[in-house]
Protein backbone atom coordinates (compact mmCIF):
# COMPACT_ATOMS: atom_id res chain seq x y z
CA UNK A 1 0.00 0.00 0.00
CA UNK A 2 1.28 3.41 -0.99
CA UNK A 3 0.28 6.35 1.17
CA UNK A 4 0.91 10.04 0.54
CA UNK A 5 0.50 12.37 3.51
CA UNK A 6 0.26 16.10 3.23
CA UNK A 7 2.27 16.28 0.00
CA UNK A 8 2.99 19.81 -1.15
CA UNK A 9 4.95 20.80 -4.25
CA UNK A 10 5.75 24.34 -5.29
CA UNK A 11 7.53 25.77 -8.29
CA UNK A 12 8.74 29.17 -7.15
CA UNK A 13 5.70 30.83 -5.58
CA UNK A 14 3.21 28.66 -7.47
CA UNK A 15 1.78 25.82 -5.41
CA UNK A 16 1.12 22.92 -7.78
CA UNK A 17 0.14 20.30 -5.23
CA UNK A 18 -1.38 21.52 -1.98
CA UNK A 19 -1.37 19.22 1.05
CA UNK A 20 -2.51 16.14 -0.81
CA UNK A 21 -3.44 12.94 1.02
CA UNK A 22 -3.74 9.80 -1.06
CA UNK A 23 -3.82 6.05 -0.58
CA UNK A 24 -3.31 3.41 -3.25
CA UNK A 25 -4.22 -0.08 -2.04
CA UNK A 26 -2.25 -3.12 -3.11
CA UNK A 27 -3.38 -4.54 -6.42
CA UNK A 28 -5.57 -1.59 -7.25
CA UNK A 29 -5.45 0.86 -10.14
CA UNK A 30 -5.63 4.54 -9.33
CA UNK A 31 -6.36 6.96 -12.16
CA UNK A 32 -5.26 10.54 -11.81
CA UNK A 33 -7.30 12.75 -14.11
CA UNK A 34 -7.68 16.43 -14.69
CA UNK A 35 -7.13 19.13 -17.31
CA UNK A 36 -3.72 20.10 -18.66
CA UNK A 37 -1.69 22.13 -16.24
CA UNK A 38 -3.50 20.76 -13.20
CA UNK A 39 -0.37 19.09 -11.92
CA UNK A 40 -1.12 15.44 -12.77
CA UNK A 41 2.28 14.80 -14.22
CA UNK A 42 3.99 16.80 -11.46
CA UNK A 43 2.30 14.58 -8.89
CA UNK A 44 3.47 11.48 -10.74
CA UNK A 45 6.99 12.90 -10.95
CA UNK A 46 6.96 13.41 -7.17
CA UNK A 47 5.77 9.84 -6.56
CA UNK A 48 8.42 8.45 -8.92
CA UNK A 49 11.17 10.50 -7.32
CA UNK A 50 11.92 12.75 -10.29
CA UNK A 51 10.86 15.84 -8.35
CA UNK A 52 11.54 16.67 -4.73
CA UNK A 53 8.44 17.46 -2.68
CA UNK A 54 8.49 20.54 -0.46
CA UNK A 55 6.41 19.03 2.35
CA UNK A 56 4.78 15.78 3.35
CA UNK A 57 5.78 12.15 3.43
CA UNK A 58 5.45 8.91 1.53
CA UNK A 59 4.79 5.54 3.14
CA UNK A 60 4.99 2.09 1.56
CA UNK A 61 3.21 -0.52 3.71
CA UNK A 62 3.45 1.92 6.60
CA UNK A 63 7.20 2.40 6.19
CA UNK A 64 8.32 5.94 5.37
CA UNK A 65 10.47 6.34 2.28
CA UNK A 66 11.63 9.19 0.13
CA UNK A 67 11.29 8.42 -3.57
CA UNK A 68 13.64 11.29 -4.41
CA UNK A 69 16.62 9.84 -2.56
CA UNK A 70 15.57 6.20 -2.39
CA UNK A 71 18.43 4.01 -3.58
CA UNK A 72 17.65 0.83 -1.71
CA UNK A 73 16.44 -2.22 -3.53
CA UNK A 74 13.04 -2.23 -1.86
CA UNK A 75 10.14 0.17 -2.18
CA UNK A 76 10.53 0.50 -5.89
CA UNK A 77 8.32 2.68 -8.03
CA UNK A 78 8.39 1.72 -11.71
CA UNK A 79 7.65 4.22 -14.45
CA UNK A 80 6.36 3.98 -18.01
CA UNK A 81 7.03 7.33 -19.63
CA UNK A 82 4.72 9.04 -22.07
CA UNK A 83 7.21 8.59 -24.89
CA UNK A 84 8.61 5.39 -23.33
CA UNK A 85 12.25 6.52 -23.30
CA UNK A 86 13.64 3.17 -24.32
CA UNK A 87 17.40 3.10 -24.79
CA UNK A 88 17.74 3.21 -28.60
CA UNK A 89 21.20 1.64 -28.76
CA UNK A 90 20.20 -1.48 -26.82
CA UNK A 91 18.11 -4.42 -27.97
CA UNK A 92 14.75 -5.05 -26.37
CA UNK A 93 16.29 -7.71 -24.17
CA UNK A 94 19.23 -5.48 -23.19
CA UNK A 95 16.82 -2.65 -22.36
CA UNK A 96 15.12 -4.95 -19.86
CA UNK A 97 18.18 -6.66 -18.37
CA UNK A 98 20.40 -3.58 -17.96
CA UNK A 99 19.07 -2.37 -14.61
CA UNK A 100 18.49 -5.82 -13.04
CA UNK A 101 22.10 -6.80 -13.76
CA UNK A 102 23.69 -3.47 -12.87
CA UNK A 103 21.51 -2.40 -9.94
CA UNK A 104 20.02 -5.59 -8.51
CA UNK A 105 23.20 -7.54 -9.36
CA UNK A 106 21.24 -10.37 -10.93
CA UNK A 107 23.30 -12.76 -13.01
CA UNK A 108 23.11 -12.24 -16.77
CA UNK A 109 21.38 -15.63 -17.17
CA UNK A 110 18.75 -14.95 -14.51
CA UNK A 111 18.03 -11.48 -15.86
CA UNK A 112 17.70 -12.82 -19.42
CA UNK A 113 15.38 -15.63 -18.38
CA UNK A 114 13.25 -13.22 -16.38
CA UNK A 115 13.17 -10.70 -19.23
CA UNK A 116 12.15 -13.40 -21.71
CA UNK A 117 9.30 -14.42 -19.39
CA UNK A 118 8.12 -10.81 -19.18
CA UNK A 119 8.31 -10.43 -22.95
CA UNK A 120 6.23 -13.55 -23.48
CA UNK A 121 3.73 -12.35 -20.90
CA UNK A 122 3.42 -9.15 -22.99
CA UNK A 123 3.24 -10.94 -26.37
CA UNK A 124 6.72 -9.81 -27.38
CA UNK A 125 8.46 -13.17 -27.08
CA UNK A 126 10.01 -13.00 -30.58
CA UNK A 127 11.18 -9.40 -30.37
CA UNK A 128 13.99 -9.69 -27.82
CA UNK A 129 16.79 -9.16 -30.34
CA UNK A 130 15.21 -6.19 -32.11
CA UNK A 131 16.04 -2.56 -31.52
CA UNK A 132 13.42 -0.08 -30.31
CA UNK A 133 13.21 1.72 -33.68
CA UNK A 134 12.08 -1.55 -35.27
CA UNK A 135 8.99 -1.75 -33.05
CA UNK A 136 5.58 -0.09 -33.29
CA UNK A 137 4.50 2.41 -30.64
CA UNK A 138 2.37 -0.14 -28.84
CA UNK A 139 5.22 -2.65 -28.80
CA UNK A 140 7.62 -0.02 -27.51
CA UNK A 141 5.22 0.73 -24.69
CA UNK A 142 5.09 -2.93 -23.73
CA UNK A 143 8.89 -3.07 -23.71
CA UNK A 144 8.86 -0.04 -21.39
CA UNK A 145 6.42 -1.90 -19.13
CA UNK A 146 8.59 -5.03 -19.18
CA UNK A 147 11.66 -2.93 -18.37
CA UNK A 148 9.91 -1.38 -15.38
CA UNK A 149 8.52 -4.75 -14.20
CA UNK A 150 11.97 -6.35 -14.35
CA UNK A 151 12.93 -4.19 -11.37
CA UNK A 152 10.10 -5.85 -9.40
CA UNK A 153 8.37 -2.61 -8.44
CA UNK A 154 5.77 -2.29 -5.68
CA UNK A 155 3.91 0.24 -7.77
CA UNK A 156 3.92 0.83 -11.53
CA UNK A 157 3.19 4.35 -12.78
CA UNK A 158 2.14 5.46 -16.27
CA UNK A 159 2.28 8.97 -17.62
CA UNK A 160 -0.44 9.41 -20.27
CA UNK A 161 -0.17 5.84 -21.58
CA UNK A 162 -2.59 6.44 -24.47
CA UNK A 163 -1.37 9.78 -25.77
CA UNK A 164 1.56 8.56 -27.88
CA UNK A 165 -0.46 5.75 -29.43
CA UNK A 166 -2.99 5.30 -32.18
CA UNK A 167 -6.50 5.98 -30.75
CA UNK A 168 -7.69 2.47 -31.54
CA UNK A 169 -4.92 1.06 -29.35
CA UNK A 170 -6.62 2.52 -26.29
CA UNK A 171 -8.50 -0.68 -25.56
CA UNK A 172 -5.30 -2.66 -25.87
CA UNK A 173 -3.76 -0.52 -23.16
CA UNK A 174 -6.86 -0.99 -21.00
CA UNK A 175 -6.57 -4.76 -21.37
CA UNK A 176 -2.88 -4.61 -20.59
CA UNK A 177 -3.34 -2.62 -17.40
CA UNK A 178 -6.27 -4.76 -16.24
CA UNK A 179 -4.22 -7.88 -17.06
CA UNK A 180 -1.37 -6.66 -14.86
CA UNK A 181 -3.91 -5.83 -12.19
CA UNK A 182 -5.13 -9.43 -12.33
CA UNK A 183 -1.50 -10.42 -11.69
CA UNK A 184 -1.64 -8.29 -8.54
CA UNK A 185 0.24 -5.20 -9.73
CA UNK A 186 -0.51 -1.91 -8.03
CA UNK A 187 -0.74 0.79 -10.69
CA UNK A 188 -1.10 4.55 -10.94
CA UNK A 189 -2.20 5.98 -14.27
CA UNK A 190 -2.12 9.63 -15.20
CA UNK A 191 -4.44 10.45 -18.09
CA UNK A 192 -6.48 13.27 -19.51
CA UNK A 193 -8.72 10.70 -21.22
CA UNK A 194 -11.64 10.36 -18.82
CA UNK A 195 -13.31 7.31 -20.42
CA UNK A 196 -10.05 5.41 -20.49
CA UNK A 197 -9.29 6.36 -16.90
CA UNK A 198 -12.74 5.28 -15.71
CA UNK A 199 -12.52 1.95 -17.51
CA UNK A 200 -9.39 0.88 -15.69
CA UNK A 201 -9.72 2.57 -12.32
CA UNK A 202 -10.65 1.21 -8.92
CA UNK A 203 -10.21 4.68 -7.61
CA UNK A 204 -9.98 8.11 -9.24
CA UNK A 205 -8.17 11.22 -8.17
CA UNK A 206 -9.36 14.40 -9.85
CA UNK A 207 -6.89 17.22 -9.75
CA UNK A 208 -7.90 20.78 -10.55
CA UNK A 209 -5.56 23.64 -11.35
CA UNK A 210 -4.66 25.24 -8.05
CA UNK A 211 -5.96 28.78 -7.90
CA UNK A 212 -4.55 29.70 -4.50
CA UNK A 213 -1.25 31.51 -4.58
CA UNK B 1 61.73 5.68 -60.68
CA UNK B 2 65.20 5.00 -59.41
CA UNK B 3 65.18 8.39 -57.67
CA UNK B 4 61.82 7.69 -56.04
CA UNK B 5 63.08 4.42 -54.57
CA UNK B 6 66.15 6.26 -53.33
CA UNK B 7 64.24 8.86 -51.33
CA UNK B 8 61.32 6.65 -50.31
CA UNK B 9 62.96 5.23 -47.15
CA UNK B 10 63.52 8.70 -45.69
CA UNK B 11 59.97 9.77 -46.58
CA UNK B 12 58.52 6.63 -45.02
CA UNK B 13 60.52 7.16 -41.86
CA UNK B 14 59.10 10.70 -41.77
CA UNK B 15 55.62 9.23 -42.30
CA UNK B 16 56.31 6.97 -39.33
CA UNK B 17 56.81 9.98 -37.08
CA UNK B 18 53.69 11.62 -38.53
CA UNK B 19 51.71 8.50 -37.67
CA UNK B 20 53.14 8.37 -34.15
CA UNK B 21 52.17 11.96 -33.45
CA UNK B 22 48.78 11.25 -34.97
CA UNK B 23 48.04 8.12 -32.93
CA UNK B 24 49.35 9.34 -29.57
CA UNK B 25 47.47 12.61 -29.97
CA UNK B 26 44.23 10.69 -30.48
CA UNK B 27 44.97 8.36 -27.57
CA UNK B 28 45.52 11.36 -25.31
CA UNK B 29 43.05 13.92 -26.58
CA UNK B 30 39.91 11.80 -27.03
CA UNK B 31 39.62 10.72 -23.36
CA UNK B 32 40.76 14.14 -22.16
CA UNK B 33 38.18 15.83 -24.38
CA UNK B 34 35.48 13.54 -23.00
CA UNK B 35 36.38 14.36 -19.40
CA UNK B 36 36.44 18.08 -20.20
CA UNK B 37 33.04 17.86 -21.91
CA UNK B 38 31.54 16.26 -18.79
CA UNK B 39 32.88 19.28 -16.90
CA UNK B 40 31.28 21.60 -19.45
CA UNK B 41 27.81 20.10 -18.89
CA UNK B 42 28.22 19.87 -15.11
CA UNK B 43 26.49 22.33 -12.81
CA UNK B 44 29.76 23.46 -11.23
CA UNK B 45 30.12 27.01 -12.49
CA UNK B 46 33.82 27.62 -11.66
CA UNK B 47 34.70 24.37 -13.42
CA UNK B 48 32.73 25.47 -16.48
CA UNK B 49 34.48 28.84 -16.53
CA UNK B 50 37.88 27.20 -16.24
CA UNK B 51 37.24 24.76 -19.06
CA UNK B 52 35.65 27.43 -21.23
CA UNK B 53 38.74 29.59 -20.73
CA UNK B 54 40.94 26.65 -21.66
CA UNK B 55 38.90 25.92 -24.79
CA UNK B 56 38.98 29.59 -25.77
CA UNK B 57 42.76 29.71 -25.34
CA UNK B 58 43.38 26.52 -27.30
CA UNK B 59 41.00 27.28 -30.14
CA UNK B 60 41.79 30.97 -30.15
CA UNK B 61 45.49 30.74 -30.88
CA UNK B 62 47.31 28.98 -33.73
CA UNK B 63 48.52 25.48 -33.01
CA UNK B 64 51.86 26.53 -34.50
CA UNK B 65 52.20 29.22 -31.84
CA UNK B 66 51.27 26.75 -29.11
CA UNK B 67 53.99 24.37 -30.30
CA UNK B 68 56.56 27.17 -30.20
CA UNK B 69 55.45 28.26 -26.72
CA UNK B 70 55.64 24.74 -25.31
CA UNK B 71 59.05 23.98 -26.76
CA UNK B 72 60.80 27.35 -26.64
CA UNK B 73 58.71 29.25 -24.07
CA UNK B 74 58.19 26.73 -21.27
CA UNK B 75 61.93 26.28 -20.58
CA UNK B 76 61.98 29.96 -19.56
CA UNK B 77 59.76 29.05 -16.60
CA UNK B 78 61.73 25.89 -15.90
CA UNK B 79 59.59 23.32 -17.74
CA UNK B 80 61.70 21.56 -20.35
CA UNK B 81 60.17 19.03 -22.74
CA UNK B 82 62.17 17.07 -25.29
CA UNK B 83 61.04 17.84 -28.86
CA UNK B 84 58.79 14.84 -29.37
CA UNK B 85 57.13 15.13 -25.95
CA UNK B 86 56.64 18.87 -26.47
CA UNK B 87 54.84 18.16 -29.74
CA UNK B 88 52.56 15.55 -28.17
CA UNK B 89 51.85 17.82 -25.20
CA UNK B 90 50.78 20.71 -27.43
CA UNK B 91 48.79 18.53 -29.84
CA UNK B 92 46.92 16.67 -27.10
CA UNK B 93 45.96 19.88 -25.28
CA UNK B 94 44.89 21.54 -28.52
CA UNK B 95 42.84 18.66 -29.89
CA UNK B 96 41.24 17.92 -26.51
CA UNK B 97 39.72 21.41 -26.64
CA UNK B 98 38.11 20.73 -30.01
CA UNK B 99 36.93 17.28 -28.94
CA UNK B 100 35.52 18.71 -25.68
CA UNK B 101 33.30 21.07 -27.68
CA UNK B 102 32.20 18.30 -30.05
CA UNK B 103 31.37 15.97 -27.17
CA UNK B 104 29.55 18.75 -25.31
CA UNK B 105 27.25 19.17 -28.29
CA UNK B 106 26.70 15.42 -28.42
CA UNK B 107 26.00 15.19 -24.70
CA UNK B 108 23.49 18.04 -24.85
CA UNK B 109 21.60 16.37 -27.68
CA UNK B 110 20.71 13.42 -25.46
CA UNK B 111 17.08 13.76 -24.32
CA UNK B 112 16.71 14.49 -20.63
CA UNK B 113 14.17 11.66 -20.61
CA UNK B 114 17.02 9.20 -21.09
CA UNK B 115 18.60 10.38 -17.85
CA UNK B 116 15.23 10.23 -16.07
CA UNK B 117 14.57 6.80 -17.47
CA UNK B 118 17.93 5.62 -16.11
CA UNK B 119 17.24 7.36 -12.82
CA UNK B 120 13.92 5.59 -12.18
CA UNK B 121 15.69 2.31 -12.98
CA UNK B 122 18.08 3.45 -10.23
CA UNK B 123 21.25 3.39 -12.29
CA UNK B 124 23.96 5.56 -10.76
CA UNK B 125 25.22 8.68 -12.58
CA UNK B 126 28.40 6.85 -13.59
CA UNK B 127 26.43 3.87 -14.88
CA UNK B 128 24.08 6.18 -16.79
CA UNK B 129 26.95 8.01 -18.46
CA UNK B 130 28.82 4.83 -19.31
CA UNK B 131 25.95 2.59 -20.44
CA UNK B 132 23.31 4.99 -21.73
CA UNK B 133 24.84 8.33 -22.65
CA UNK B 134 28.28 7.65 -24.08
CA UNK B 135 27.20 4.93 -26.54
CA UNK B 136 24.62 7.32 -27.96
CA UNK B 137 26.99 10.29 -28.00
CA UNK B 138 29.65 8.30 -29.84
CA UNK B 139 27.30 7.70 -32.74
CA UNK B 140 26.18 11.33 -32.84
CA UNK B 141 29.68 12.84 -32.78
CA UNK B 142 31.42 10.39 -35.13
CA UNK B 143 31.19 12.55 -38.28
CA UNK B 144 32.55 15.65 -36.48
CA UNK B 145 35.27 13.69 -34.74
CA UNK B 146 36.18 12.15 -38.08
CA UNK B 147 36.67 15.62 -39.51
CA UNK B 148 39.11 16.52 -36.73
CA UNK B 149 40.93 13.21 -37.13
CA UNK B 150 41.55 13.92 -40.81
CA UNK B 151 42.68 17.43 -39.92
CA UNK B 152 45.09 16.01 -37.38
CA UNK B 153 46.96 13.97 -39.98
CA UNK B 154 47.79 17.16 -41.85
CA UNK B 155 48.22 19.37 -38.77
CA UNK B 156 50.92 16.99 -37.56
CA UNK B 157 53.17 18.52 -40.24
CA UNK B 158 53.47 21.58 -37.97
CA UNK B 159 55.98 19.72 -35.80
CA UNK B 160 58.69 20.74 -38.26
CA UNK B 161 58.82 24.08 -36.45
CA UNK B 162 60.44 22.49 -33.40
CA UNK B 163 62.81 20.43 -35.51
CA UNK B 164 61.08 17.06 -35.66
CA UNK B 165 61.60 15.02 -38.82
CA UNK B 166 58.08 14.24 -39.97
CA UNK B 167 56.89 13.40 -43.46
CA UNK B 168 56.69 16.95 -44.80
CA UNK B 169 60.11 17.83 -43.40
CA UNK B 170 61.63 14.73 -45.00
CA UNK B 171 60.20 15.85 -48.32
CA UNK B 172 61.44 19.40 -47.84
CA UNK B 173 64.96 18.23 -47.06
CA UNK B 174 65.07 16.07 -50.20
CA UNK B 175 63.65 18.87 -52.35
CA UNK B 176 66.22 21.38 -51.12
CA UNK B 177 69.09 18.93 -51.51
CA UNK B 178 68.23 17.56 -54.96
CA UNK B 179 66.57 20.67 -56.41
CA UNK B 180 63.46 18.82 -57.59
CA UNK B 181 59.77 18.91 -56.63
CA UNK B 182 59.35 15.13 -56.90
CA UNK B 183 59.83 14.51 -53.14
CA UNK B 184 57.07 17.00 -52.31
CA UNK B 185 54.74 15.39 -54.86
CA UNK B 186 55.43 12.07 -53.19
CA UNK B 187 54.73 13.63 -49.82
CA UNK B 188 51.34 14.74 -51.14
CA UNK B 189 50.61 11.22 -52.38
CA UNK B 190 51.55 9.71 -49.03
CA UNK B 191 49.27 12.16 -47.17
CA UNK B 192 46.46 11.25 -49.56
CA UNK B 193 47.00 7.55 -48.86
CA UNK B 194 46.97 8.19 -45.12
CA UNK B 195 43.74 10.20 -45.28
CA UNK B 196 42.16 7.65 -47.62
CA UNK B 197 42.87 4.85 -45.14
CA UNK B 198 41.56 6.98 -42.26
CA UNK B 199 38.43 7.88 -44.20
CA UNK B 200 37.84 4.21 -44.92
CA UNK B 201 38.28 3.24 -41.26
CA UNK B 202 35.98 6.06 -40.13
CA UNK B 203 33.38 4.92 -42.64
CA UNK B 204 33.54 1.40 -41.24
CA UNK B 205 33.16 2.68 -37.70
CA UNK B 206 30.12 4.75 -38.70
CA UNK B 207 28.66 1.73 -40.43
CA UNK B 208 29.25 -0.34 -37.33
CA UNK B 209 27.07 2.08 -35.35
CA UNK B 210 24.26 2.09 -37.89
CA UNK B 211 22.58 -0.94 -36.30
CA UNK B 212 20.34 1.38 -34.31
CA UNK B 213 18.61 4.68 -34.96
Amino acid sequence: MLTLKNITKRFGDRTIIDQLDLTVKDGEVLSIVGPSGAGKTTLLRCITGLEKVDEGEFLIDGQPFDPYTNRTNESVIGVVFQNFQLFPHLTVLQNITLAPTMVLKESEADAQANAQKLLERLDLGDHGDQYPYQLSGGQQQRVAIARALAMKPNVLCYDEPTSALDPNLRQEVEKLILGLKADGMTQIVVSHDLTFAENIADDMLRVEPNQSK
Amino acid sequence: MHYILEILPSLLSGAGLTLQVFLWTLVGSLPLGLILSLGLISNIKPLQWLINFYVWLMRGTPLLLQLIVVFYGFPLIGIVFPRYEAALFAFILNYAAYFAEIFRGGLQSIDNGQYESARVLRLSYAQTIRKIVIPQVVKIVLPSVGNEVINLIKDSSLVYVIGLGDLLRAGNVATARDVTLIPLLLVGVIYLVLTAVTTFVLGRVEKHYSYWK
